[in-house]
């Protein structure tokens, strides 16, 4: 059984580690994980590495070093399939805001020696360099969806990605929408579920780590949202969060953003 | 004076309000899960309960469009504070239920047993607007060519204590649609709170079993017309109407009109009205195979025609854009329901306008279409 099993390969690019935690997290189901494909590279769980080409390469990450575009490159060579990992990994993820700024002058804010740094000017998902053959958000991503996704590629089956928006899933769980409820600016209604809608069930609004559904209407949002701000900017920094570099949030923000200058 | 007698299927009686917690003993004592109106998260849900401390005593909402706010301390009833963010039907028609597992043996899958029994629910509070909707789903689960096995299975159950609105919500357009605030039948006991007591007509012969021991007090003439004055007066309260004149050809002869774009510029497509709708019946199914393939099980979720995967089949989405799966929704409750069912899939209770994030008002846009319809 053992020389059937497909190969798994995990890396690491710019990232908190959080999404590969989350595989680790899968406690319950690790050892059948284990079983079912041969962890071959994996620094994070083992030291022990076996060579690849490999049948599954899971990237967590975003590229921000010219170093990472040409790791990321061989490692699209040596994988049959190829699963982007996380918000960083499909959309940039936090430190994709220099995206919007100047990242010099950050660098120069933050670091004392900022000529030791290399740094691209921009952070980028893994599909802007190489083909991704698919993308699991989520910052960081649920792991349940991890384990149905390696489930579904072994089975040969579709993975149960929902298009639909997180409102669906706190309906089903019972949330009460904290948007109605209790005035929390939410982003739920245009974001992609899949979290379980984790935070609306902790009585915070979503932040949109999971990126945008499918055919959505973040104008409308837009128009609710500012009715609600707490401080003045609150729904264009919303937009520019953890998915802030997915085209349809940035479009977003952009709107508020040249709306307040036409406004001005 | 307290009577030992047990009152008549019919007839209307008063008890003290302590004496509901022995009515909710009994419930327990014959093996029913109680389930009533508690706070949580600042807002009404139904989830189990003990005693009438649980209840919600001296709250009340504040509905609008959109908006959804618990306001306490006007007054020291029970039931007075209208439905809130779901609905019966969550425990009917569950949010998930396993439909099967199945193991694999050798060549062969093999069924595994069900563990899941269904529970004798006790439903504490149900709106004369909530027991249409439960009527309504009836007819969709319980259809004399087709039963839904879990719905039924939940559903004769059911013990119903059902109450009369004495105080609707600003979103509430029952009386439009025929459905309330007064309780008419299907209910085991219906309650109406006054300041001091609870009056209680007993339904059925569950209810009469349920009342034996109880004190009880014959409800006297004045209590009967202070009821009949309080349920007027919710009548008159009601401000929200849907005029239903004409109302399936309305929506079904101006499919095409260009208002429905209208809507769906404000419409955010989340689903939110048609998950907190007590009428709405929408499910998909979800796969969840074992890793190693061995065991694969199948649940049943709700699912809603908002979801752009909804209509999704080989060829691409039938609704692609926001405003056609708004039309979907609004044509088939106030529209093509009636052909399939005989009635109109919307009860009054104004949850999908409470709930609607963007504010849209079913029965504003119901009015607006008629407006432009008739320009």
């Amino acid at each position: 059984m053992s020389h059937s099993r497909p190969t798994l390969a995990v890396y690491k690019f710019s990232s908190c580690d959080g999404c590969q935690l989350s595989i680790l997290n899968l406690e319950d189901e690790l050892l059948a994980l284990a079983e079912a494909v041969d962890i071959a590279y994996f620094l994070e769980a083992t030291r022990a590495v076996k060579e690849g080409p490999y049948d599954l390469a899971i990237v967590e990450g975003s590229i921000t070093t010219q170093h990472e575009i040409e790791r990321i490159k061989e490692i699209r060579q040596s994988a049959k399939k190829l699963i982007a990992l996380g918000t960083c990994a499909t959309s940039g993820g936090i430190q994709a805001l220099r995206n919007f700024a100047d990242a010099d002058r950050y660098a120069d804010v933050v670091y004392e020696h900022p000529e030791y740094l290399h740094y691209l000017k921009t952070a980028t998902p893994v599909a802007e360099h190489v083909h991704v053959d698919l993308e699991l958000w989520g910052c960081p991503v649920n792991k349940a969806q991890v384990l149905d996704v390696i489930s579904s590629l072994l089975n040969n089956r579709q993975p149960n990605l929902p298009p639909y928006s997180v409102c669906l899933e706190c309906k089903r769980r019972n949330t009460v929408c904290v948007l109605v409820d209790q005035a929390i600016p939410c982003l739920g209604p245009v974001t992609q579920a899949g979290c379980n809608a984790i935070c609306p069930s902790m009585g915070r609004g979503c932040y949109g780590c999971f990126g945008p559904a499918r055919e959505v209407n973040t104008n409308s949002l837009t128009t609710i949202l500012k009715k609600m701000e707490r401080q003045p900017g609150e729904t264009a920094r919303l937009f520019r969060g953890i998915s802030g570099y997915s085209p349809i949030f940035q479009d977003a923000a952009d709107a508020i953003l040249e709306g307040n200058k036409v406004a001005k | 004076m307290p009577t030992e007698r047990i009152p008549e299927i019919g007839s209307t009686v008063t008890i003290q309000k302590p004496a509901f917690n022995s009515i909710l003993s009994r419930l327990k004592e014959d093996g029913y899960l109680p389930i009533g109106p508690r706070l949580k998260d600042e807002a009404l849900v139904y989830a189990p309960i003990d005693k009438i401390e649980d209840l919600p005593q001296g709250v009340s909402t504040v509905q609008k469009p959109g908006y959804y706010r618990l306001t306490r301390g006007k007054h020291m009833r029970y039931f007075d504070i209208i439905p809130g963010a779901h609905s019966w039907k969550q425990f009917l028609f569950p949010s998930r239920a396993e439909l099967f597992k199945l193991q694999k043996n050798g060549r062969e899958w093999e069924r595994l047993p069900e563990k899941e029994e269904p529970v004798n629910y006790a439903f504490i509070g149900v709106r004369a607007c909530e027991l249409a909707a439960i009527q309504i789903q009836d007819n969709i689960f319980m259809r004399s060519d087709f039963t839904d096995p879990i719905y039924q299975a939940h559903r004769k159950r059911v013990f119903i204590v059902s109450v009369n609105c004495t105080h609707p919500s600003e979103t509430c357009f029952c009386t439009s649609m025929g459905t309330g605030p007064r309780v008419k039948d299907s209910y085991d006991l219906d309650l109406t709170e006054l300041d001091d007591v609870f009056v209680l007509t007993i339904g059925s012969e569950l209810g009469k079993r349920l009342m034996t021991g109880i004190p009880f007090e014959d409800a006297s003439g004045y209590i009967r017309t202070n009821v009949e004055h309080k349920l007027e007066h919710a009548e008159q309260q009601m401000r929200r109407k849907l005029d239903t004149t004409d109302l399936p050809e309305l929506i079904l002869n101006h499919l095409d009109h260009p208002y429905w774009n209208e809507i769906g510029k404000r419409c955010l497509s989340c689903a939110n009205c048609t998950q907190v709708c007590p009428t709405c019946f929408c499910w998909d199914t979800v796969d969840e195979i074992s890793l190693d393939g061995q065991t694969t099980g199948r649940a049943r979720v709700w699912d809603s025609c908002f979801n752009p995967g909804y209509s999704y089949q080989a060829g691409g989405n039938t609704r692609p854009t926001i405003y056609s799966r708004y039309r979907q929704w609004m044509s088939h409750k106030l529209g093509t329901w009636k052909q399939q069912y005989g009635t109109l899939g919307c009860v009054g209770c104004g949850r999908c306008i409470t709930w609607c994030p963007a504010e849209i008002d079913i029965t504003e846009e119901v009015a607006a279409l008629r407006n432009e319809v008739e320009r």
